[in-house]
């Protein structure tokens, strides 16, 4: 029960008492709500406009689910070829780690001339290339980092190299991958909005944003924002659950210390 | 007429180091492992013990000489199945439950349901955790951990059991305790095991045969038959004989300092 109360009662708190300082600073000092609405606005524009931005979350959400797919399958297939040969992974790893720390939503202008601004695809692209180098970086990992024993206990069962990939390296990867997952998932919305922010289809969130921002319509801006939070977190929830399905024996998981 | 399960001839063992040196493991070994015997590799850290267990498990090849396990050469013996091998951390796999650490060996043979299952419990028994089968291996002590591996080991009926410290991290108390019971495997299961050891106690107690070895190079110094009764019980460990016995590898292992 203590823990319960510990695990959900005291974010709950936090973030009510978040909201009610701002609640209470936008009120005290009369800031304009062009510059900054306060909470209880945003949420009567959440329900009021609830029938245009949910649908563009969901329009939205939908590239960016696109490329975290797309980006995450070559990622872990490039993985795989990397982590089996390592003349791959020495040439491969450097690079990726570079890549990996440019800013690739700076992609967004070209992909959107590539593809055409209000297909789709030009924000999976950027979501997909966001994503690629976090999960591929990790999985690399988590295949290779198996640890000696294990591999010689396999060796010493004779076992061929596929059963050591499917029954070692492959569960040894799970919780890698799926701490890159938290990682790209976010990225994904952040890839997905950005580049909506330079232009898109009327019916995506970041086109609703910006138009909204640039009208000065604030309050309506804040409500897409507060959609697209509401999809990085549902988001975050799949992931954790498949965490539970997949990952029930990993130490993050016990309920008591080993 | 006793066969032979292992025979070492003149076997050396050099690793390569940086700049052209070379360290000398083992220099000139020979040795003869009768079938059905339970001998220990006895002698300090680094003199080699762990390198020829692995020789004869073909986890390492030997710079020079020749080895044979069962009348074959090590790989064959290996792919065969011939050895279950014990390392001194029980190295199991973490995501798997225990009864299925114990089926590994088993899905590497391709042995189906539901005799793996059957199988794995029965050694289960053996090692007197049948009602951890469904425990992850957190879950369970230091010792279980232990007895999980050996249970493992010993899934295939391997006509050798090659075990590398396999009590090392155990308290004193249930140090004896496992090796009250790996002399009851020994006795059930009549297989041959190459047992090593930093414990003279620990080597007389439970061998037929103790392999004195000593440092810089790796040489076997002298062989010491332990010609104590069987079964071992815990009363062993209180007759003369036994003490005799210590004293004996004891003088063998300081007559090799001086
Ligand atoms: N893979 C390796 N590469 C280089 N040198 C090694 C390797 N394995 C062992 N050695 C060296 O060989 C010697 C014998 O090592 P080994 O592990 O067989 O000793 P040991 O008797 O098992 O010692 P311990 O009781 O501490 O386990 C040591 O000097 C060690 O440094
Ligand atoms: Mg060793």
């Amino acid at each position: 029960m203590n823990r319960l109360l510990r695990r959900y009662l005291a974010p709950a708190l936090v973030f009510v008492a978040v909201l009610a300082v701002w609640e209470f600073f936008v009120r005290a000092f009369g800031i304009q709500g062009f510059l900054l609405p306060p909470p209880s606005e945003v949420v009567r524009t959440v329900s009021a406009e609830w029938p245009v931005v949910w649908p563009a979350g969901l329009f939205t959400l939908r590239e960016a689910l696109g490329g975290l797919f797309g980006g995450s399958i070559a990622a872990i297939a490039v993985a795989f070829a990397v982590s089996r040969w390592s003349t791959i992974r020495v040439g491969v790893q450097p690079l990726a780690v570079a890549a990996g720390s440019a800013p690739i939503i700076a992609l967004a202008p070209i992909t959107n001339q590539w593809f055409g601004i209000t297909n789709p695809v030009s924000k999976m692209a950027v979501v997909a290339v966001m994503v690629f180098f976090p999960v591929m970086i990790n999985m690399v990992r988590g295949l290779t980092d198996v640890g000696g024993a294990k591999v010689e206990l396999m060796n010493s069962l004779a076992a061929p190299d596929f059963a050591t990939l499917w029954k070692v390296r492959l569960p040894n990867s799970l919780p890698y991958l799926l701490s890159a997952l938290r990682v790209a998932v976010a990225l994904s919305l952040i890839g997905a909005v950005v580049t909506e922010y330079f232009g898109g289809s009327r019916a995506a969130l970041g086109v609703y944003i910006s138009q909204q921002a640039g009208l000065t319509r604030m309050a309506e801006a804040w409500a897409g924002i507060v959609v697209a939070t509401l999809l990085g977190a549902g988001l975050q929830l799949l992931v954790m659950g498949a965490e539970r399905v997949l990952i029930p024996w990993h130490p993050s998981r016990r309920l008591t210390p080993a | 007429m006793t066969s032979v399960m292992v025979s070492l001839r003149g076997v050396d063992k050099v690793f390569p180091r940086r700049k052209g040196a070379s360290t000398v493991a083992l220099e000139g070994i020979d040795l003869e492992i009768r079938a059905g015997d339970f001998v220990s590799l006895l002698g300090p850290s680094g003199c080699g013990k762990s390198t020829l267990l692995r020789i004869v498990g073909d986890l390492l090849e030997p710079t020079a000489g020749t080895v044979t396990v069962n009348g074959k050469s090590p790989s064959r013996a290996r792919h065969d199945r011939d050895y279950g091998m014990v390392f001194q951390q029980a190295t199991l796999l973490e995501w798997r439950r225990v009864l299925g650490n114990v089926a590994l060996p088993l899905e590497v043979t391709g042995m189906a349901e539901p005799q793996r299952s059957e199988r794995a419990r029965e050694m289960l028994k053996l090692v007197e955790l049948v009602e951890f089968a469904d425990h992850y291996p957190w879950q369970l002590s230091g010792g279980m951990q232990q007895r999980v591996a050996i249970a493992r080991a010993l899934t295939l009926e391997p006509s050798l059991l090659l075990m590398d410290e396999p009590f090392g991290a155990l308290d004193e108390m249930t140090r004896e305790r496992m090796q009250m019971e790996l002399m009851r495997i020994w006795q059930e299961t009549q297989t041959t095991v190459l047992f090593v050891t930093h414990s003279i106690p620990e080597a007389v107690f439970l061998s037929t045969q103790v392999v004195v070895m000593t440092p810089r190079p790796g040489r076997v110094a002298g062989i010491v038959d332990i010609d104590l009764p069987q079964p071992r019980v815990f009363e062993t460990r209180e007759e003369t004989k036994y003490f005799d016995k210590l004293v004996e590898v004891r003088e063998v292992l300081r007559a090799e300092e001086e």
